[in-house]
């Protein structure tokens, strides 16, 4: 269960104090299905305004966002977030503090009976290694445990595309490397479409099969 | 459709974007907007309304005096809390002496006292025959009231002295966050500087506390002027009293809605001084350094500090308190017990209370929901807009709004109960009016919790439910209701009081036959039978003191920090 992505000329603006501020102007970007991509530029460069948009917080002023056949975002059509089948994993995890690891993950997992999404979140779980922590609270975790619930989270609902907002930013050097590998590799086990946003070079480079530069002219 | 369409800040009911809330939230929210400019609509158009020779017979007779002494009562007032608050504030921040620990949260336990009730406490205790006179009489040798008695209490200097000791809370409370959390090195720089002690006081820490001072001052004067039940029993004619007799008495609904405008203006000049305080405040207390460390005082000048701060809460809540406790006991002992009557308004208020804070949190939440942004600097603009209308109902005294939401009321009622074919009025009837009066009239504090709530919910966990399939119900639902508990409970208990203790807009608007404890004591002060109004009184006061120990806990920790008056 996984697409395609295809990003063409976006334009992407917040209102400003004088008129639109304009952060990605004419942005093009595809990734075929099963690809892991990487966007990699320098804070402020609009590479995060991309992710959002393609989660669907960001409406286009420009261009269009396809999933497969599916048109998400044009500047006439816009899908609300929760119809797109996009998953993301974010900076600060943003795990419910109120649900355990297990809730966490099962959360989008509604429509399935109860012994099939028992059955799915225990897949997950195993998945990224965390069978056991199922009951614990996200305070109870680690801060690399809470990562890869996260992870979880995200792919329970089989998405068609994951967005990875510069989940590793908080680890230090060699952590860092090691989990960039190790999610790297469960993604591609699971033939996932992904796209990672990072101002990390090695990390680009040991995650994905294409990488495209951003530069923060890009955001004149 | 091409984006131009949509304007440049992206507003439009029919932009295609991220949705925050369905279309039929939206229009909830623009709803309770309207719903709480309507009274004050219908209020301007009754007061043109009004035949011309009514509005001379009133600037004739009734506006100067009202306007006169309104204005002296304000006046008043708001010297006396000016003082009592922050010189309290300054006391407790500044030094230590015996019993401070106590008193910097017993000087918020008048907050729990309505001021009529306060007003009706002491119109006995200070009696000429009463107990604080007959002893002043009886330290001084005089044997009757004809050769010693203090001044009457029934009197303007009376009210200023009633209200003044128990609004001063307002002005301790917003004072003594600025104090504690003034950076210690300017006041000591100015003592390097020569500065005294007091002079550092006057020429630093006050001028920086000036912000904070006049938010806690336009709330103990919005209080003041919402008040009836003290200003009439102790015989002082304003504006409130004036509404009230020109609509009651005389049944000139016009001429009523005419002065309600004035007080208006009084309002609106409260509100400006509030806002401007709130615009500068922020610059006061961003900072975070050392605060001060209290000096201590030793011997008489210690002994002193304890007097000046314990007299307030003595005057304010002690006494007052005591003497409710007494006169119900008595009266319980005496076999007379609790009339069917009481505790019939007992149930009726708590009836209405209980309504009044299910629709206010739940218009809490519809705005606050509706008024919040999905990434940080994106909310639906109407909807924030809503938000901030919304809560200016908390200005607004409570026979104003009563007057204003009169019309709108009948009329509505009036086309109901045609339609329906009944004999009676639907919503006056059944108490719904006065639900929604209470309602706008508190609905600012679950839109101000609801929000603080919301504003502590980082916006990453509703994306990440969003993306994982769930609506925007859903993630309120299962995602910031639980989170948000504490605030609404918070909010559910501040409006739950404040309803059981209203008196103004539940005195204009409920329905026949129909007494809450607050009304219930109004009628017994207004007769003079003083028979079970201070059991009443009593029931009021112990549910109010359940959020002022509440805001004492988490407004005055250790840590000092400023938030919110209530």
């Amino acid at each position: 269960m996984t697409a395609s992505l295809h990003i063409e000329g976006i334009r992407l603006a917040y209102p400003g104090r004088c008129g639109l501020h304009v952060v990605v102007d004419d942005f093009s970007f595809a990734l075929a299905a099963g690809q892991l991509g990487c966007l990699l530029g320098p804070s402020g460069c609009g590479k995060t305004s991309v992710l959002r948009a393609v989660a669907g917080f960001e409406r286009v002023r420009a261009g269009r966002i396809r999933l497969g056949e599916t048109l998400l975002s044009s500047p006439s059509v816009h899908v609300q977030p929760e119809r797109r089948r996009v998953g993301m994993m974010f900076q600060e995890y943003a795990l419910f503090p109120h649900l355990s690891a297990q809730d966490n993950v099962a959360f989008g997992l509604r429509r399935l009976a109860p012994a099939q999404r028992r059955a799915r979140t225990q897949e997950m779980l195993a998945l990224v290694g965390l069978a056991d922590v199922g009951p614990r609270f996200p305070h109870e975790l680690s801060g690399g445990q809470q990562q890869r619930i996260a992870l979880a989270r995200a792919l329970a609902p089989a998405p068609d595309l994951l967005l990875l907002d510069e989940p590793f930013s908080n680890l230090d050097g060699s952590t860092r490397e090691r989990l960039v590998r190790e999610v790297s590799a469960i993604l591609r086990a699971a033939g996932q479409t992904a796209i990672l946003v990072t101002h990390n070079e090695a990390e680009a480079e040991v995650f994905g099969d294409s990488l495209r530069r951003m530069a923060s002219a890009s955001a004149a | 459709m091409s984006a131009r369409w949509a304007g440049p800040a992206g507003l439009a009911l029919w932009a295609p974007g991220p949705q925050t809330v369905g279309p039929a939230w939206r229009a909830a929210t623009l709803l309770i907007a309207v719903g709480v400019l309507a009274p004050l609509a219908s209020l301007l158009w009754l007061a043109l309304q009004g035949d011309p020779s009514h509005w001379q017979h009133l600037a004739d007779y009734v506006l100067p005096r009202a306007m006169r002494d309104t204005a002296l009562l304000l006046a008043g007032v708001g010297l006396l809390v000016l003082l009592i608050g922050t010189g309290c504030a300054w006391l407790v921040s500044s030094c230590d002496f015996p019993g401070r620990s106590v008193l910097h949260w017993a000087l918020l336990l008048p907050l729990a006292m309505p001021t009529y009730i306060v007003a009706f406490a002491y119109l006995d205790l200070l009696h000429p025959i009463g107990p604080v006179q007959g002893a002043i009489r009886w330290a001084l040798g005089y044997a009757s009231p004809r050769e010693f008695r203090l001044p009457d209490l029934r009197s303007l200097p009376g009210a200023i002295f009633v209200l003044g000791f128990v609004l001063y809370p307002y002005v301790y409370l917003t004072a003594r966050a600025m104090f504690m959390t003034q950076p210690a090195h300017l006041l000591e720089a100015a003592r390097t500087l020569g500065a005294t002690r007091s002079g550092a006081f006057f020429r630093v820490a006050l001028p920086l506390a000036r912000p904070a001072l006049a938010v806690g001052l336009a709330l103990a004067l919005l209080e003041t002027l919402n008040d009836i039940g003290a200003s009439e029993f102790l015989g002082v004619n304003t504006l409130t009293v004036a509404v009230y007799t020109t609509w009651i008495t005389r049944s000139d609904l016009a001429g009523a809605a005419q002065i309600a405008g004035v007080m208006l203006l009084a309002v609106v000049g409260l509100l400006l001084l509030e806002r401007h305080g709130r615009r500068h405040q922020r610059f006061g207390s961003v900072q975070r350094m050392r605060a001060m460390q209290p000096h201590r005082l030793r011997g008489a000048a210690a002994w002193a500090a304890t007097a000046c701060a314990s007299a307030p809460v003595a005057i304010g809540f002690a006494a007052p308190a005591l003497y409710l406790l007494w006169e119900a006991g008595k009266r319980l002992q005496s076999g007379a017990g609790v009339s069917a009557a009481l505790v019939a308004s007992l149930g009726n208020t708590l009836a209405l209370a209980s309504g009044v804070t299910v629709a206010t949190l739940a218009a809490g939440l519809v705005v606050a929901w509706g008024a919040r942004a999905l990434r940080a600097g994106a909310g639906w603009r109407p909807g924030v807009g809503a938000a901030r209308v919304s809560v200016l109902g908390y200005a607004v005294p409570g026979t104003v709004l009563a007057i204003g939401l009169l019309t709108p009321a009948l009329a509505l009622d009036n086309a109901i109960a045609d339609a329906l074919g009944l004999r009676h009025l639907p919503l006056m009837g059944a108490g719904i009016v006065l639900v929604v009066a209470c309602s706008i009239r508190f609905l600012a504090m679950p839109v101000g919790g609801i929000e603080a709530g919301l504003a502590r919910i980082p916006p990453a966990l509703e994306q990440a439910a969003r993306l994982l399939g769930e609506t925007t119900g859903g993630t309120l639902r299962r995602v910031h209701l639980p989170l948000l508990a504490p605030a609404l409970a918070t909010s559910a208990l501040l409006v739950f009081v404040d309803a059981m203790k209203e008196l103004p807009a539940t005195l204009l608007l409920r329905p026949p036959n129909f007494d809450t404890l607050a009304t219930w004591l109004y009628a017994e002060a207004a007769r003079g039978t003083y028979e079970e109004g201070a059991v009443a009184a009593l029931g009021i006061v112990l549910a109010g003191l359940l959020p002022v120990l509440l805001l004492a806990r988490t407004q005055l920790g250790d840590t000092g920090t400023p938030g919110r008056a209530a």
